[in-house]
C-alpha cells in the first residue's frame, strides 16, 4: 500500500492496529519526496534524519503499549516563517536565508511535544508576502495539478506539498488568504482560525494583527485534528485568548439541516472566473438538498476590504521588516562606507522586489501628513467591516463564497502587474480584517481539471460550525478525492 | 530689551522593577556586555512582547505621587526609527494614551512656592548601548539596556529660571526615590533629561521658537545648559537672527551646545498602535491598591522634621530631598544621636565626601550605627569636633567601629586639667608677645595661644577646656 498517499486519521487508525509503523509512514513520504519533490519544489529545507528521529519515538511508545495521540508520529511539513529551534527559517528571503533561530514557536513545540515527524521547512511567497509562491528567493513551488501553473500563495509549499502527497499535513500562516488560496488552487483543505486563536509566537512577523497559523489538510477530519494540536492559550503572546479550545473533532457531524447559510452577492459578482461561479453555485444547492437554508444578501462595504487589506497589512509589515538592518543576524551587504550605507545596501540586496514594495507602501501611509487619510482611514473602515460581519452573522451560521476569483494561473502570469496578483485576494482579506474564520474546502475543477474551492466563513471563535459544514459537503461530495497525477 | 525664560522637562527615569517591560530577562545595571538579553528584548524574528504588570503599577504610583490623572485606557505605541542599539528598529512607547496627564510638582525657589505642570507619564523601553572599540576601529552594540523600563515625564513649560528647572528635578528626583520607583542613579543613566528652552520678550504671551537639548547627565548640567541656551538665544535675537527649532547637543565639558538636527530633518517616528500589545485597561480598584501603597512623601517629611526633630526649613529640606539621606537620618535618631547633630554631620561632612568620591547618596560606606556612635563619642567630650572629622575621614575610607577608629589613631580628648595646665604655662611662658598683647587688651591673643596649646596636645586637647585655663593663667600674670 501506498502510505503517503492517506489522511492523518486513515494513518493513525493503521498505527494504532499495528498495520504500519511510523517509520514506515515517514519512510514513505520520504520516498515520495525523492520521486516527485524535484517536480513540485515545495521544500526550502529538507531534514529527513530529524523525521525518523521522531517516527522512531512513536514506534517505541507503541511498541510500549502507550497510547499516543491522533497525530503522534504522523510526517508533516512547516511553513519558513515558522521558527524551529536550531533549523533554518528562512522566509524564503534572503534577507534570512542564513537565519537559524535559538527557539521554537509556540506550534513548533506543539507538534514537537506530540512527535510529529517534521520533514522539513515549506517555500512560501518571501515574507508571505504574494499570492503565488513566485515571491520565494530559493524556487518557484509548481502546482501538483498542472506543473506549469502556481500553486498560490503565500503558503504555496505547504499546499503543494499535502496535495502532492509528500507530507500528511502542513502548517502554514494567513495574513490576507494565505493559507485559503493555496488550499484552493491545489485541491487541498485550508483552515484561518480565528485571530488569537493558535499563537503566534514564533510566527516571522508579516501583519502583526492579521496574521493566524493555520492547517493545511487531505480533509476536514485532519484540518480538525490538527486545529486540536495546535490552539490553546500562550502566554507568550498577548493577542492568544484566554478560552480552553474545544474539541474540534467533535463538529465532525454529517450534518447541515437547519443551518443558516447567507451568501453575499458582491462575492460573486465582477471579477470571480464563470466556471469558479459555477461551482460554488453548484455547492449551494448541495447545501439546499441537504437541508440548509440558502440566502444571498449585500455586503456593500466589502469592496473596501482589499484597499484596507493593501494599507493595514503593508504599514504593519513596515515597521515589522524594519528589524533585518544587517546588524544581527540575516543578510549583510559585503562592502559599505557608513552605517546608513550598511542600512541601505544590506536592505536593498536582502528583499525582493514585492517586499520592497510593501515597504514603501507601508511608510507611506504612516508618514506624517499621510496618517489619516491612510492608516487611521483604513483602521476606521476596518471597524465598519468587522460590524458588517457581526449584522450578518446575526442572521447566518456560516457565509459562503468562492476562495479565489480564479484558479491556478500560469507561473509567470501575473508577476508583472501587482495589481492583478492583488486581486487574487479579493475573496479572503476581508476575513483577517475582521479577525474572523474561514476553511477553504475543494468543490469542484475547472475544464482543464485545476481545483476550485469554496470558502466558508464562521463567528469569531466558532471554527466548530465551520468543520461541520465543510465535513457535511465532503461526505456528500468527492471533491476531494481527486488527487493530481505525478 | 528683556526677555523671560521659558523652560519645559522631558525626564527619562529607569524603573526599578525585577524583570524588563516585556520579557522575563533581570533588569540589572551592568554585567557582562550582552547577558541580561534574550530573543525578546533582542527583537528576534517571530518573537512578541508581553507587558510586565509591574511597569504599569509604578507608572500609575509616580503619576499618583505627582498628583496627574490616571487613565481607564492605556494603549503603547511604535515609535520608528533606525539605529543599532534598538534591535526591533521601533521603540515601543505611548502615543495619545499616556499612563497619566495633567499632574503638577509643587517646587519652592528662593523661599517662593511654584507649582509645575506636569503634562503626561508614559512609559516605554530603554535601547541598548553601542560601544566604539577605537583601537578596532569597530563598533559594538551591547543590548544588556534594550527592554528596560522607563517612564517618560513630560513637564508643562512652566519654568521661568535655571534655578527653578534644577529645582524641579530634585524634586521630582526625590519623589521618583521615596516611592521606589526608580533608583535614580545619574551616574548610571538611570535617570535622564531633555531641557526644552525659549525666550520671549517680557509681556508676550505667544511662546518663542524653542530648542531641545540632548546629552544633559546631570542638575546642574541642566542648570548650566539653560543659562548656555538662554544667553546664546538673547545674543541671535538681538543680532537681529531668528532661533530656528532644533535639536541641540549639550557638551557639559566644554559648557557649549551645538545643533544636532533641525526641524526640517526631523525624523518622522510614524507612529501606530503596537498590534502585539493589547490596550491597558486600568479600574479604580487597581489604582486604590497602588494608593495604599504609596510612602511619606517628601513634603510630609520634611514638615515632620521641622516639627518633630526641630530642624531649620532649610536643613529639613536638604535632608529630606534625598530619601537615601532622610532614612539613613531617621536611623541615627532611632538609637538616640540628636536629629540637628546627624543632620550637620549628613549636610557637611558627609555631602561633601560623597561628592569627592563620586558616590550617589544612597551609597555612604558606614552605618547609621557607627555615625550615632561617633556622635555620642563627641557629645560626651571622649573627643572633640575635630577629632571627629578625622573618624568621619576614615569611616570613609574603611568603615568601622568608631570607638576602635579614636583608640587606633589616639584621638582621645584630653580633658584631665591637670596635665593641660602644665601645657598652658609652658605656651604662655613661650608667647611672652601674646601675654603683652592680651593685657593690652587684644582678645585675640587668646585665640593664637588655644591653637597653640591645641599644637601642643597633637589636637587632643579639649579646647572648651584649654580656653578657660588659658584665660585663668592670663588672668594670674
Amino acid at each position: 500500500m501506498e502510505l503517503y498517499k492517506l489522511t492523518a486519521h486513515e494513518l493513525h487508525n493503521m498505527l494504532v492496529n499495528k498495520e504500519a509503523s511510523s517509520e514506515e509512514i515517514t519512510k514513505s513520504v520520504l520516498k515520495r519526496i525523492e520521486n516527485v519533490e524535484n517536480k513540485v519544489e515545495s521544500y526550502i529545507t529538507l531534514t529527513p534524519e530529524l523525521a525518523l528521529e521522531s517516527a522512531k519515538i512513536v514506534d517505541r511508545k507503541i511498541a510500549n503499549g502507550d497510547v499516543i495521540s491522533a497525530l503522534e508520529g504522523i510526517p508533516m511539513g512547516i511553513k519558513d516563517n515558522i521558527c524551529t529551534n536550531g533549523l533554518k527559517t528562512t522566509c524564503a528571503s534572503k534577507m534570512l536565508s542564513n537565519f537559524v533561530p535559538p527557539y521554537d514557536a509556540f506550534v513548533t513545540k506543539k507538534v514537537k511535544a506530540i512527535n510529529a515527524p517534521i520533514l522539513g521547512k515549506l517555500n512560501m511567497d518571501e515574507f508571505a508576502m504574494g499570492s503565488s509562491t513566485e515571491n520565494s528567493y530559493f524556487k518557484k513551488t509548481k502546482n501538483p495539478f498542472d506543473l506549469a501553473k502556481v500553486p498560490g500563495g503565500s503558503s504555496g509549499g505547504s499546499a503543494a506539498s499535502v496535495s502532492a502527497d509528500i507530507a500528511v499535513y502542513s502548517l502554514g500562516s494567513d495574513t490576507g488568504g494565505s493559507i485559503r488560496q493555496p488550499a484552493s488552487f491545489c485541491g487541498v483543505v485550508g483552515m484561518k482560525p480565528t485571530y488569537g486563536t493558535v499563537s503566534r509566537y514564533g510566527l516571522v512577523a508579516f501583519a502583526s494583527s492579521l496574521d493566524q497559523i493555520g492547517p493545511l489538510t487531505k480533509d476536514v477530519t485532519d484540518c480538525a485534528l490538527v486545529l486540536n494540536a495546535i490552539t490553546g492559550h500562550d502566554s507568550m503572546d498577548s493577542t492568544s485568548v484566554n478560552l480552553t479550545p474545544p474539541d474540534y473533532s467533535k463538529a465532525l457531524i454529517n450534518d447541515v439541516k437547519g443551518l443558516k447559510i447567507g451568501v453575499p452577492y458582491e462575492y460573486l459578482g465582477d471579477g470571480i472566473n464563470e466556471e469558479v461561479k459555477n461551482s460554488v453555485l453548484k455547492s449551494i444547492e448541495v447545501y439546499e438538498k441537504l437541508g440548509a437554508t440558502v440566502e444571498y444578501f449585500n455586503m456593500s462595504v466589502s469592496k473596501y476590504a482589499l484597499p484596507v487589506y493593501y494599507l493595514i497589512s503593508s504599514a504593519e509589515a513596515s515597521s515589522n521588516l524594519a528589524r533585518y538592518d544587517g546588524i544581527k543576524y540575516g543578510y549583510r551587504t559585503e562592502d559599505f562606507d557608513d552605517l546608513i550605507d550598511l542600512y541601505k545596501k544590506t536592505r536593498s540586496e536582502g528583499f525582493g522586489s514585492e517586499v520592497k514594495r510593501r515597504i514603501m507602501l507601508g511608510t507611506y501611509a504612516l508618514s506624517s501628513g499621510y496618517y489619516d487619510a491612510y492608516y487611521k482611514k483604513a483602521q476606521q473602515v476596518r471597524t465598519i467591516i468587522r460590524n458588517d460581519f457581526d449584522t450578518a452573522f446575526e442572521k447566518y451560521d456560516v457565509i459562503l463564497t468562492p476562495t479565489a476569483p480564479t484558479t491556478a494561473f500560469n507561473i509567470g502570469e501575473k508577476t508583472t502587474d501587482p495589481l492583478q496578483m492583488y486581486l487574487e485576494d479579493i475573496c479572503t482579506v476581508s476575513i483577517n480584517i475582521a479577525g474572523i474564520p474561514a476553511m477553504s474546502i475543494p468543490c469542484g475543477f475547472d475544464k482543464n481539471g485545476l481545483p476550485i474551492g469554496m470558502q466558508l466563513i464562521g463567528k469569531a471563535f466558532d471554527e466548530s460550525t465551520l468543520i461541520k459544514t465543510a465535513y457535511t459537503f465532503e461526505q456528500n461530495t468527492d471533491f476531494h478525492k481527486v488527487r493530481p497525477q505525478l | 530689551m528683556n526677555y523671560e525664560t521659558v523652560i519645559g522637562l522631558e525626564v527619562h527615569a529607569e524603573l526599578s522593577t525585577a524583570s524588563k517591560i516585556y520579557c522575563g530577562c533581570a533588569n540589572e545595571f551592568g554585567g557582562e556586555v550582552n547577558t541580561h538579553c534574550c530573543p525578546i528584548c533582542t527583537g528576534m524574528p517571530g518573537v512578541l512582547p508581553v507587558l510586565n504588570k509591574t511597569v504599569v503599577d509604578y507608572a500609575i504610583k509616580a503619576g499618583l505621587a505627582t498628583n496627574c490623572e490616571i487613565t481607564r485606557l492605556g494603549k503603547q505605541d511604535r515609535k520608528n526609527y533606525f539605529y543599532p542599539d534598538l534591535p526591533k528598529a521601533y521603540q515601543t512607547s505611548q502615543f495619545d494614551l499616556p499612563i497619566c496627564k495633567n499632574g503638577y510638582l509643587d517646587i519652592e525657589v528662593g523661599g517662593e512656592k511654584k507649582r509645575i505642570g506636569i503634562t503626561r507619564i508614559h512609559i516605554e523601553e530603554d535601547a541598548g548601548k553601542l560601544l566604539h572599540e577605537a583601537s578596532h576601529g569597530v563598533t559594538l552594540v551591547d543590548y544588556n539596556r534594550c527592554g528596560v523600563p522607563l517612564i517618560e515625564i513630560v513637564s508643562e513649560p512652566d519654568m521661568r529660571s535655571a534655578e527653578e528647572a534644577k529645582t524641579f528635578l530634585e524634586t521630582l528626583k526625590s519623589i521618583l526615590e521615596y516611592t521606589a520607583v526608580s533608583d535614580c542613579k545619574m551616574q548610571e543613566g538611570s535617570l535622564r533629561c531633555d531641557v526644552n528652552v525659549s525666550i520671549r520678550p517680557v509681556g508676550q504671551k505667544e511662546y518663542g521658537i524653542r530648542s531641545e537639548m540632548k546629552n544633559v547627565n546631570s542638575f546642574s548640567a541642566a542648570f548650566r545648559a539653560i543659562e548656555y541656551e538662554v544667553k546664546r538665544q538673547i545674543i541671535e535675537l538681538e543680532a537681529g537672527n531668528e532661533i530656528i527649532q532644533e535639536t541641540r547637543r549639550w557638551d557639559d565639558i566644554k559648557g557649549v551646545s551645538s545643533p544636532l538636527r533641525s526641524k526640517d530633518n526631523a525624523h518622522d517616528y510614524r507612529y501606530f498602535p503596537e498590534p502585539d500589545l493589547v490596550s491597558i485597561v486600568i479600574d479604580d480598584n487597581w489604582i486604590n491598591e497602588i494608593k495604599k501603597t504609596l510612602p511619606e512623601l517628601p513634603i510630609a517629611r520634611r514638615e515632620r522634621y521641622i516639627n518633630d526633630f526641630g530642624l531649620s526649613e532649610y536643613d529639613a529640606g536638604q535632608i529630606t530631598s534625598s530619601k537615601a539621606l532622610a532614612d539613613f537620618l531617621e536611623k541615627c535618631v532611632n538609637l538616640g544621636a540628636t536629629a540637628k547633630a546627624v543632620s550637620n554631620w549628613i549636610l557637611s561632612d558627609i555631602s561633601r565626601m560623597l561628592n569627592d568620591k563620586g558616590l550617589e547618596q544612597s551609597e555612604i560606606p558606614f552605618t547609621a550605627e557607627q555615625l550615632a556612635k561617633l556622635i555620642s563619642l563627641i557629645e560626651n567630650g571622649t573627643i572633640s569636633n575635630t577629632a571627629g572629622k578625622k573618624v568621619i575621614e576614615e569611616l570613609f575610607e574603611n568603615p568601622r567601629d568608631p570607638e576602635e577608629i579614636v583608640k587606633e589613631k589616639g584621638l582621645i580628648q584630653i580633658s584631665d586639667e591637670g596635665a593641660l595646665q602644665k601645657i598652658v604655662i609652658d605656651v604662655i611662658n613661650a608667647n611672652p608677645q601674646s601675654v603683652v598683647d592680651y593685657k593690652a587688651g587684644k582678645d585675640k591673643a587668646i585665640g593664637f595661644l588655644v591653637g597653640q596649646t591645641m599644637r601642643a596636645t597633637k589636637g587632643q586637647g579639649n579646647p572648651g577646656l584649654l580656653n578657660k585655663l588659658i584665660k585663668e593663667e592670663l588672668d594670674k600674670i
